[in-house]
């Protein structure tokens, strides 16, 4: 075991509560792996990245568990050294490019912010290293998007550039949070393999959150499910596909739309399953308390 | 790839360009008061006491705006009275905007026990009607240019507060001040560089209104004679005098009255036009 991102037990609740929204979570990245977090919407996918990066809202408080990276757990270290490390190992390409860039900030500066803060990059160094991203993720005239404001640029250019401001500072994990969700379909696909190719190009680790498991079988190796904060099947792509282990994975597949036949199992997932999943979250929140 | 709206041209709008002329012409005035004025605003003079402006029967064309009840040009003291407007407009104006917007600013961003202290001192503020709290406060600090920019600060920071901290909260929200948390970037920075910059266009509106404001508030308390000093020549002085001869001799009233009308509406329209023209993301 030589995962660069390992959660281990990781379980954190809502403030004043006693709900957990994380469900003693484990979750490893191997480096240079992909790994794919699915799950319906509020399963936590994105409290998970959010935890991993140290930007978890006000209201969410870890209660315990590990979050090692690249074997230094994170939640035992001071606020400062926390920060530096995750800002120089991993980066986050975020849902929205429309609130991801800031819309006061021109284009260029919001690239190499990082490499200038961060790593002390001159700003002459970091603006050539940021061009040079810019035409890696096929932005045509990078000079003239540097010097643009975010309003300027199209859906998908923003997210090129989000990307490219991710990759920027050579991190060795990205969270990437349904980085096409905001997308039209034609410009999703782009996207998509944009991140392939980068991913691959500089073998950067990446937990990919999606709901889509059309978009799994193309993008990761790994796999996550997630139901109420509580990870119910980690598995190979290949095999997940192949044969699904847990109930509510099965039906969430069987609930994807085929492009074959787009209506034919555009089914709910059963409601006999997710008694059943829910009924193991709860057995499991009666044992957590006991511990 | 890049589309057309980088090239949406915005043109400077007619209420930009007339709000800054008046603004920049009432400028010139108070720089070269001394200069252009015709007369020594201060200088009495008894045979000539009430002349109306030139235009009218019995005119004195050295007085073009005519003389008050105590024979002073009118003209020259409207010039002069630019000086203390435009110097309290300033002065207050940036002061009410600086206090107001960074405690606006701490409150929107920290949230926490910050925020609920500075709200709950603001919702105290509030209930408290300004022109009196600021008579009350030259009553106690004395009369002179502090004590007015004083007590505009004190009554007006809440209004840079308020709308800074929703604006600031708005922003915090936002997937790029995550990303910059991410990237490294303490709370300074991400204040002064992220949210900083999509408050100002606010902030400078808000600014231009608070110096429209405090030349009224200026205006008021030389009304209520509690301003700068009883000599120096001011708007509001002005005003008051020429009220109790409103009859006898309306332009000692009137023409202050006008150029401190429109100074006010100056400011106010200014500040829109900047934040219609320089605001970076089109609203
Ligand atoms: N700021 C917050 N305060 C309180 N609860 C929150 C907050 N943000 C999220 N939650 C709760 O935490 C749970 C997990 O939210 P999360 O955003 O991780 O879901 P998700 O799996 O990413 O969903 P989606 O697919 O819609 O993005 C949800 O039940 C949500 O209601
Ligand atoms: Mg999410």
């Amino acid at each position: 075991m030589n995962a660069f991102l390992a959660i281990r037990n990781l379980s954190a609740i809502l403030r004043g509560g006693s709900q957990r929204v994380l469900r003693s979570v484990d979750l490893a990245v191997e480096a240079g792996e992909v790994r794919g977090l699915v799950g319906e919407s509020g399963a936590g996918k994105s409290m998970i990245g959010k935890a991993v990066l140290g930007i978890l809202p006000s209201a969410v408080s870890i209660v315990e568990g590990e979050i090692l990276l690249d074997g230094r757990n994170l939640l035992a270290m001071p606020q400062k050294e926390r920060r530096r490390t995750i800002g120089t190992v991993a980066a986050l390409i975020p849902q929205d490019p429309l609130t991801a860039l800031n819309p006061s900030r021109r284009i260029g500066r919001q690239i190499t912010d990082r490499l200038v803060d961060i790593l002390g990059w001159t700003e002459a160094n970091a603006s050539a290293r940021a061009l040079e991203l810019l035409d890696e993720v096929q932005i045509q005239n990078p000079q003239r998007v540097m010097a643009s404001y975010p309003h300027e640029l199209s859906g998908g250019m923003r997210q090129r550039v989000l990307i490219a401001a991710a990759f920027a500072a050579n991190p060795k994990l990205i969270i990437a949070d349904e980085p096409t969700t905001a997308l039209d379909v034609t410009v999703q696909k782009q996207i998509l393999k944009l991140i392939r190719e980068m991913q691959a190009r500089h073998g950067t680790a990446m937990l990919f959150v999606t709901h889509d498991l059309g978009v799994v079988s193309k993008v990761c190796q790994k796999l996550s499910v997630l139901y109420s904060g509580k990870v119910v099947e980690d598995r190979a792509v290949s095999e997940f596909f192949a044969e699904p282990r847990h109930a509510y994975s099965k039906a969430l597949l069987a609930a994807t739309p085929k492009y074959t036949d787009p209506f034919a199992s555009l089914l709910p997932v059963d409601e006999a399953v997710i008694a059943s999943v829910d009924a193991e979250v709860k057995a499991a929140d009666r044992e957590w308390r006991h511990v | 790839m890049l589309d057309g709206r980088g090239a949406v041209g915005r043109r400077a709008s007619w209420r930009l360009i007339l709000s800054a002329s008046w603004l920049v012409f009432v400028l010139f005035l108070a720089l070269a008061a001394p200069l252009i004025s015709p007369h020594d605003p201060l200088e009495q003079d008894l045979f000539a006491a009430r002349l109306p402006p030139f235009w009218m029967h019995g005119a004195d064309p050295v007085y073009l705006l005519g003389t008050d009840s105590l024979g002073r040009d009118v003209l020259s003291r409207i010039i002069h009275g630019s000086r203390v407007a435009l110097t309290v407009a300033l002065i207050a104006g940036l002061a009410t905007g600086f206090v107001g917007s960074l405690l606006g600013l701490l409150a929107g961003y920290l949230r926490g026990r910050t925020d609920l202290l500075i709200s709950r001192l603001v919702d105290i503020w509030m209930a408290f009607p300004p022109v009196l709290f600021a008579i009350l406060l030259i009553a106690v600090l004395g009369t002179g240019l502090s004590s007015i920019v004083i007590a505009i600060v004190v009554i007006d920071w809440t209004r840079f507060c308020r709308v800074v901290r929703a604006e600031a909260m708005n922003q915090s929200k936002m997937d790029y001040i995550a990303s910059a948390v991410v990237a490294g970037q303490g709370r300074v920075g991400i204040l002064w560089r992220e949210i900083g910059p999509n408050v100002l266009p606010t902030i400078v509106a808000l600014l231009t209104l608070e110096m429209g404001i405090a030349v009224i508030v200026e205006a008021i308390l030389s009304f209520v004679n509690l301003s700068i000093s009883t000599d120096a020549p001011t708007w509001g002085g002005m005003i008051a005098e020429g009220r109790t001869a409103v009859y006898q001799a309306w332009w000692v009233l009137v023409f202050p009255l006008v150029v401190l009308f429109l100074t006010v509406l100056s400011f106010s329209q200014l500040g829109e036009g900047l934040k219609d023209r320089f605001d970076p993301v089109l609203r």
